[in-house]
């Protein structure tokens, strides 16, 4: 699909146009600057936020908490995939409980993670880890059954035996579902790992918007918001591109 | 075999209580860590006989049905808004998905500086959830709406009011439902953890209260059933909305 700079240039317009109009109404004092800080404070107070505050290492922090969850969802969800097509007992007895966790407030439950692990990155990792495996271990199932049986039959009448059929057939026919299971998992564990931070004031970025919040700081808590919403929406972007890079046909 | 998978599942339900209780009781964690699944169960028959939990309850479903009502309302309206025009679509995506998927909990300060500290800020972030999959949904929706039926309507010389009538609006009945039931979803997390993190009342704060106070067999009786009545809410939004689906789109 082609699209025209249009759109993206009426979208920044329409940015830029409320931040002036923010910045007029809080100077003629209809907002209170305590609420709204004013875009020119908020970029004013960006530099203190990169240099003093640690940006970088609050971006650090999150994605080691988002990665090792996700790798963790993964080396777990893959292996449990592939049990429950395998076992299509299991299938049918796990599915719909599975697919019923998905859709779950889990995240409800983080004080339990809280008191069990204390207050560590752990809990971070654990809450990311348990959002994140749901759909790796659903779209991996879902890939598997995707693949077509004559290929799985005719491995087998070639003599090839369970884990050379897996490793020639059933992987590469699962690829790309269960690069889409690894990229939803790597959205959901980021997501919750910054809430948790944020909740529960423990390292990251979503912690860096609460401290700032609790110092009162308001422009600087806008900044950390807008670096927030930046990483996750190019996060978006990247795992998409990864998704159908790795995971193209 | 149905009998066989019903057999799995309580064998399954069975060896995650008897873990439980094998941790609970070995005493290779901190005391109090994993309570006895029995104190938990004993916690929860005695919150669900107390009054003050349906008070709690009772400022929880204020909360959500509140902020789930605003969320959707604005939600559906900017939906039809943005989606009206290709070029407002485009040039609104980036920054809706952008926000969508962004964790909405961290914005609880903003919402608590414009509405304070009570339920006005858990209100808000019950919309501030629901907002975005509503518009996002009915944006799409708006998307497939076919132009034929518009060119036919303005044949027919219908006015601007009945073309929203009769074409828009049957033909974003469904994105409507589906943006809303996910709306419902986030708008219970979003309220639940803005009363965990600062609120007087509610069940998130009754939950977050047992654990400031170490009552760790309380609060994991409270998170338990908040989290059953979330189940709860959720597939009963799934039931109404596959209803209202069902019933033939009106001509």
């Amino acid at each position: 699909m082609r699209r025209g700079a249009g759109p993206v240039l009426a979208g920044l317009a329409a940015v830029a146009g409320l931040a002036v109009a923010l910045e007029m109404a809080v100077a003629a004092g209809l907002i209170g600057g305590f609420v709204v800080a004013p875009p020119t404070a908020i970029a004013g107070a960006m530099p203190k936020l990169l240099f003093e505050e640690g940006v970088g290492r609050a971006f650090l922090v999150t994605f080691a908490s988002t990665f090792s969850a996700s790798a963790l969802a993964a080396l777990v969800g893959i292996p449990a995939g592939y049990l429950l097509y395998r076992h299509a007992w299991l299938g049918r007895a796990y599915e719909n409980w599975i697919a019923a966790l998905f859709s779950a407030p889990l995240i409800l439950l983080y004080p339990m993670f809280l008191v069990i692990f204390g207050r560590s990155p752990a809990v971070c990792v654990a809450m990311g880890f348990l959002v994140g495996v749901i759909p790796v271990i659903l779209k991996t199932r879902e890939g598997f059954l995707g693949a077509r049986p004559v290929l799985v039959n005719v491995a087998r009448s070639f003599g090839a035996g369970e884990a050379e059929i897996l490793r020639k057939v059933l992987l590469p026919a699962a690829r790309p579902a269960i690069f889409t299971g690894l990229r939803l998992c790597l959205i959901y564990a980021m997501i919750n790992v910054v809430g948790i931070e944020f909740l529960a004031n423990l390292g990251g970025l979503g912690f860096l918007v609460g401290e700032m919040f609790d110092r009162y700081d308001i422009p600087a808590m806008y900044a950390a918001l807008i670096c927030l919403v930046l990483t996750s929406t190019l996060f978006y972007a990247l795992t998409g591109r990864a998704e159908r890079w790795l995971g193209g046909r | 075999m149905a009998r066989r998978t019903l057999a799995i599942r309580l064998a399954m339900l069975l060896a995650l209580w008897a873990v439980w209780e094998i941790a609970a009781r070995s005493g290779l964690f901190y005391e109090g860590i994993i309570p006895s699944s029995f104190l938990v169960l004993d916690s929860m028959g005695r919150h669900v006989g107390d009054p003050v939990f349906y008070g709690h309850l009772a400022r929880t479903l204020y909360e959500v049905l509140a902020g789930f009502a605003l969320g959707s309302a604005i939600g559906l309206a900017g939906g039809i808004v943005v989606g009206a025009h290709r070029f407002t679509d485009e040039a609104s995506a980036p920054y809706l998905h952008g926000f969508a998927s962004t964790p909405k909990i961290v914005f609880l300060p903003i919402l608590m500086l414009l509405f304070g500290a009570g339920p006005g800020s858990k209100v808000g972030m019950g919309a501030f959830s629901a907002f975005f999959p509503a518009v996002i949904a009915v944006a799409a929706g708006m998307a497939q709406v076919s132009p034929v039926h518009v060119k036919v309507a303005r044949g027919f010389n219908a006015s601007f009011l009945q073309i929203v009538r009769k074409i828009y609006l049957p033909s974003l009945v469904a994105p409507a439902i589906t943006g809303m039931r996910l709306g419902l979803g986030v708008a219970i997390i979003g309220v639940l953890l803005a009363e965990i993190k600062f609120s007087d009342r509610g069940l998130g704060h009754l939950a977050i209260q047992h654990y400031n106070f170490f009552r760790v067999a309380d609060m994991y009786a409270v998170l338990l059933l908040t989290f059953a009545l979330a189940v709860l809410a959720n597939a009963l939004m799934g039931r109404v909305g596959k209803a209202l689906l069902r019933r033939p789109v009106p001509a």
